[in-house]
């Protein structure tokens, strides 16, 4: 059989089997969370509570604040103890932080309007989206109810649920599609209605080959095409997961809607159909606590806004840890602070140890071609890396600096161990921010 | 508290190191030694293993005492330098003009342009044009010993001499069988077509050869030669020209040095192309018998060109 797949990439070990057999617990409630106002891409929310007051699980405590912004919920029901600015691990600066004190069980304040989606107009159902707070769950937290909302003129054939789970160590869309199939059926469901789609496809690499069995056992009689993909890093990038499927290529600085299509993450799918049907805004995502530093692997429900040293407590730590990751090893972000809280873009925690992030022997480009042959985008990267040394940014505007995907394929496979990733993204920040500055 | 580090994405690499590339490439050459050894006796293995060791110590030096690069770690790229320069001169020659082969080739074709990966002609090519100026008497290939001490002109300089024709060679005695195991005149390492061969079915399974080069090579000089061989059989039949000179060398183990090819697989069969067709023409019109490393020489100064025209299409990018 041809699997679906693209050209490049590489093929990091997998490491799955920390925690692929670990069934998804909910994570006990937090004592205290705390929940950046910038939970999402956009414009930080405006937070809409003050010190004291006293708030339910699922109450809106951050109001969006701009086209391109999504609501926050507060994950627990408690008391607002404190609105500070705290370090954001992606952003990098301090952000708005709502710090809530948790004084008891969950009392709900859920989504008004929520029920039989089958009854409900699209608009209607994308507004319970927005008002869930929902983002893409996969780590780019871009707001949903932007993504479901193509502008006229732009006709969408096709949804791709994103099951790839391409980034190594990382099994908690594995997990999903394992135990919550029939909420991401629902979850399809009501895609499909608000898009008004027939075609759909569930993309997911073939190292998960049961997963891919038990979908098709559960979608039986259903429009829905169970894809099974190559295990290739990174397939389950948005643009790489379209070509892969569709054939289709996303034109350069386009977005999926350009070629028909939206991609959801298997997560946010689910997180749709708890909003919508249940009423549950998001507050809480799956996620994998994994990686050799902890003794304890395993995949949880945790609220947002959870110090990731709780988690990491929970899964025993190894004190000799070198790096803590959100995310998986080769996109995730380090944290400075072991009390970092969990973000709704949050997929995984990996912690690693020495010996993984060891970089042996950094030499100068010997032309080796590697990172040319593995670029999902077909881009040049030891000259990307190059031209943003000399600080010649408009050239490498023109050769795809832009295009970049920084999924890190060419640091990986560099023997060199040359940092391109890194160049890259100072390039495009550097490059933006002359733009902007000459505007 | 414990303490985290920093780092950026990717997290994890792979294993591999450039020392661990160069490390390939000495093993690759290891069959090429042996036959050397076989042919021109322990000579030319105590060449080829001075030319390697003394390529490191030659680096060694340069970083520490004239680069003041004190954190310098050996990675194994002068050593490939030296072999391969010893590969390329006859077994006449003295350990002393090796040296000072070795010695031009890292400090004035690598380093002078930067050293490891900025230079922009293959060292141990520059190193052998050095020599063949400097000592032609040891680099022309008409004093070449076979181990019953039998001079014996290399095959292309017979076909020269000759007037270009193909007959001198095959009445010298010269079989198709003995230019494939290497039992002719010539280097060290260029006369075993089957050696190189082997070393090079080890470098494609380690995945440490941009491919394109040497079929497009081979495949150039093959195609070059057949048309001369059907408007004139006495210019030899392209079996032939594949497996006589420094084709075999050439085409797998200097033309495919990642620091002076192309990136692309584009451009690597421009390169290949380019190398295949100068070799057969200066075969032919040249003033030396055989011309191998000139064409590569050639090609390595037109990679940054090359390179630039053959950049690949981005993903999403539309046909204009």
């Amino acid at each position: 059989m041809r699997l679906a797949t693209f050209k490049g990439g590489v093929h990091p070990p997998e490491k799955k089997e920390l925690a692929k057999d670990k069934k998804i617990e909910r994570f006990p409630l937090p004592d205290t969370v705390f929940v950046y106002m910038a939970n999402h891409a956009g414009a930080p929310a405006k937070p809409v509570v003050q010190k004291d007051q006293e708030v339910k699980t699922g109450q809106v405590i951050g109001e969006p604040a701009g086209v391109i912004s999504a609501f926050v919920h507060s994950p627990v029901t408690g008391k607002v103890v404190e609105i500070k600015k705290m370090l954001h691990p992606i952003i990098g600066k301090p952000v708005d932080t709502v710090i809530i004190q948790r004084t008891g069980d969950d009392e709900w304040e859920l989504l008004e309007g929520h029920g039989d989606f089958e009854k409900m107009e699209p608009d209607q159902i994308i507004d319970l989206i927005k008002r869930a707070g929902i983002v893409g769950l996969g780590g780019a937290m871009f707001p949903t109810h932007v993504k479901l909302s193509p502008p006229p003129g732009k006709k969408i054939d096709t949804l791709i649920i994103n099951g790839a789970e391409c980034e190594p160590y990382l099994t908690i869309d594995y997990r999903m599609m394992l135990e919550r199939a029939e909420d991401l059926l629902t979850g399809i469901k009501i895609l499909k209605k608000v898009l008004g789609v027939e075609r759909v496809f569930v993309g997911v690499e073939n190292n998960k080959m049961d997963s891919i069995e038990h979908l098709q056992k559960v979608f039986a009689g259903q429009p829905i095409e169970v894809v099974p993909l190559k295990t290739k890093y990174p397939q389950g990038s948005e643009k790489q997961l379209i070509f892969a499927i569709t054939g289709r290529k996303v034109p350069r600085g386009g977005l999926p809607l350009d070629v028909g299509v939206v991609v959801q993450n298997v997560g946010t799918t689910i997180a749709i159909k708890e909003a919508v049907v249940d009423g549950k805004p998001l507050v809480e995502r799956g996620l994998t606590v994994t990686g050799e530093a902890v003794k304890n692997p395993g995949n949880y429900i945790v609220r947002i806004g959870t110090p990731a040293k709780a988690i990491l407590d929970h899964a025993e730590l190894d004190e000799n840890v070198d790096r803590v990751l959100f995310g998986g090893p080769m996109m995730g972000i380090a944290i400075r602070d072991i009390n970092t809280p969990i973000m709704k873009g949050t997929s995984g925690i990996t912690a690693l140890l020495p010996e993984q992030t060891e970089i042996k022997m950094p030499k100068p480009c010997i032309r080796c071609s590697k990172c040319v042959m593995v670029c999902p985008m077909n881009l040049q990267p030891y000259l990307l890396y190059h031209l943003v040394l000399k600080k010649k940014y408009d050239e490498a505007v023109q050769i795809g600096l832009l295009d970049c995907i920084e999924c890190g394929s060419c640091s990986y496979i560099c023997p060199s161990k040359i940092e391109h990733v890194r160049q890259i993204k100072l390039g495009k920040t550097v490059y933006r921010a002359l733009r902007g500055a000459k505007k | 508290m414990i303490k985290l580090k920093m780092g950026n994405p990717p997290h994890i690499r792979t294993e591999d190191t450039v020392r661990a590339v160069m490390v390939d490439v000495l093993i690759g050459l290891i069959p090429a030694t042996i036959a050397a050894t076989i042919f021109f006796g322990w000579y030319a293995l105590f060449l080829i293993v001075l030319g390697a060791f003394a390529g490191e110590l030659i680096e060694l030096w340069i970083m520490k005492e004239l680069r003041k690069i004190k954190d310098f770690k050996w990675d194994g790229s002068a050593a490939v330098t030296g072999a391969l320069l010893a590969m390329n001169v006859g077994v006449g020659t003295p350990w002393w003009v090796m040296l000072i082969g070795v010695f031009f080739a890292l400090a004035v074709a690598k380093h002078a342009f930067g050293g490891l990966g900025q230079n922009i002609f293959n060292p141990a090519l520059a190193g052998r044009a050095f020599l063949l100026i400097s000592f032609p008497t040891y680099m022309t290939g008409k004093v070449f010993l076979l181990p019953d001490t039998v001079t014996q002109a290399t095959p292309l300089t017979l076909f020269g001499d000759a007037g270009h024709n193909i007959n001198a060679v095959w009445n010298a005695g010269i079989t198709y069988w003995d230019l494939f195991v290497g039992k002719v005149g010539g280097t060290l390492g260029e006369t075993s077509a089957l050696a190189l061969l082997i070393g090079f079915v080890y470098l494609v399974i380690r995945k440490r050869i941009k491919l394109v080069i040497p079929v497009t090579y081979i495949s150039t000089t093959f195609v070059f030669a057949l048309i001369g061989w059907l408007i004139n059989p006495k210019l030899g039949d392209p079996l032939f020209h594949i497996l006589s000179g420094g084709l075999m060398l050439g085409a797998l183990f200097m033309a495919t040095d990642m620091v002076t090819s192309p990136m692309t697989p584009k451009g690597q069969a421009i390169f290949g192309f380019g190398a295949g067709a100068l070799t057969y023409i200066i075969r032919l019109f040249g003033a030396y018998p055989e011309g191998v490393s000139f064409s590569i020489l050639i090609m390595n100064g037109l990679v940054p060109l090359i390179d630039m025209y053959t950049q690949p299409r981005i993903f999403g990018e539309v046909k204009e």
